[in-house]
């Protein structure tokens, strides 16, 4: 098992920081594909703790069919950038603060 | 300002006693319990190779019946939510442009190999890893390919209605049989095989058969349902 | 050396992954944002479920042609069964609450929390 380290730390950065990205990033086309990079790695740790059914599970479900939901989601709201801002009638009367 | 600090609290303290439960569990020890039962019982008695179905299928086959209805309740539940009456000369449209060549004839060489696949997956369910659930979700994906490539393809409703019911009531079918018998509820009655072989295991593999085809049913109808629903330039109302 | 490595490895990316889940679902105002920490959530709940099912130098719990009759060891099989039950529920709950979303955008026209507060009335 020693072989395995390296592949192991490489796939817990993957893992956390397609995580992070897909919080803070403001786009959300890009945070559902860092979603589905976050489902990935787990099929892959699955697949080393030597459980194959439930990587093909996962690798399933979490990739395929829980991005396509999102993407159809996003085209029927039409919301490409996160954490809208205002209307433009709060906007004047806020003076431009969020 | 104050409530960044006030979730970042939250979270710490979350956080803090997650990591001090979870601590005490000593990494790969071998302290399987009933697990053993399972694994010895599995190969000599059920003859069955793999060992996580016959779990999910035999030894705690109600739970698997909650979950197929859970997800029965899912797509009823998302389907009657988007429902949105038709106005006059309303017309359901997909895409303002037709895919390129190129996705059309891939996708029609790869549609039957999908389903291939999947059918594959969910008849050798006791033999290899993989089973019911698998098996659906990718011939659901298969379909998911035939509808984002071609504009005029369509589901017909009523025979994935029709396909996902049967496929229903022969799970129930199979475990009422065993109270018939005067035995439990979802026993194995009929007789097992070898192991290895393709035919054992009793009625492992027809419930994972018919698991298999409600699922497909059920996911294909949920993705034509959320992908008919107009686009919010159709959509002025209120 | 080696089992402290894997330990830490392990149970670090479940509790770090359910962490960022729950911030996401905490303080962020786009309605989309919020489910997708829910769905993140649940991946790390079932990474957790999974590493402590995990027995040193185990192999997979299946009896091919190789394995049946001798004596080897195998990972737990009853963690793998409920996992994959939950892997499916998780997908469920993340499809309706989606079909949720769409039907407020549809009602109010935007998918931010705060707006739609304000527009009660």
């Amino acid at each position: 098992m020693n072989w395995l380290v390296i592949p192991i730390i490489v796939l817990v950065i993957l893992t956390i920081a397609a995580a992070i990205y897909a919080v803070i990033s403001k786009n959300l086309l890009y945070a559902v594909v860092s979603t589905g990079v976050v489902s990935l790695g787990l099929s892959m740790f699955f697949f080393i703790l030597q459980a194959p059914d439930v990587a093909l599970t996962e690798a399933a479900i979490g990739v395929a069919l829980t991005t396509i939901i999102f993407i159809i989601t996003i085209r029927n709201t039409t919301e490409i950038e996160c954490c809208d801002e205002k209307k433009s009638k709060i906007d004047v009367k806020k003076g431009g603060e969020k | 300002m104050m409530k960044r600090f006030f979730i970042f609290l939250i979270l710490a303290i979350v956080g803090y006693y997650i990591v001090d439960v979870v601590s005490q569990i000593p990494f790969g020890e071998n302290r399987v319990n009933v697990g053993d039962y399972y694994l010895d019982k599995s190969p000599s008695e059920l003859k069955v190779s793999n060992t996580v179905t016959a779990i999910v299928v035999n030894y705690r086959g109600f739970d698997t019946l909650g979950e197929v209805t859970v997800l029965f309740l899912a797509a009823t539940g998302l389907a009657s939510i988007m429902f949105r009456r038709k106005r006059k000369g309303e017309k359901d449209i997909r895409a303002k442009k037709a895919s390129s060549r190129i996705i059309q004839i891939g996708s029609q060489i790869l549609f039957p190999i999908i389903i291939l696949l999947g059918a594959y997956v969910f008849i050798h369910g006791h033999l290899s890893p993989g089973g019911g659930f698998q098996g659906g979700v990718i011939i659901a994906t298969a379909s998911l390919l035939m509808l984002i490539s071609y504009r005029k393809f369509k589901v017909n409703h009523s025979t994935i209605s029709w396909i996902e019911s049967i496929a229903g009531i022969v799970f129930v079918l199979l475990g009422v049989t065993g109270l018939i018998l005067g035995k439990t509820f979802l026993e194995n009655f009929l007789p097992t095989g070898e192991l290895n072989n393709l035919l054992s295991g009793g009625i492992i593999g027809i419930i994972y058969v018919a698991v298999g085809f409600k699922v497909a049913a059920e996911l294909t109808g949920l993705i034509d349902t959320l992908l008919l629903n107009n686009r919010p330039e159709a959509n002025k109302e209120k | 050396m080696m089992n402290e490595f894997l330990m830490i490895s392990f149970y670090g990316t479940a509790i770090a992954l359910i962490l960022i889940g729950l911030y996401a679902t905490l303080a962020k105002k786009n309605l989309l944002k919020i489910v997708i920490g829910l769905s993140i959530a649940d991946s790390g709940l079932n990474l957790l479920f999974m590493a402590i099912g995990y027995v040193k130098d185990g192999t997979a719990p299946i009896f091919s042609a190789e394995v049946v009759g001798k004596n080897v060891v195998m990972v737990d099989p009853v963690p793998q069964a409920l996992v994959l039950t939950a892997i499916v529920i998780g997908f469920a709950v993340t499809a309706v609450a989606l079909s949720l979303v769409m039907r407020l955008y549809r009602h109010h026209n935007t998918a931010a929390i705060d707006e739609i507060k304000n527009l009660k009335w």
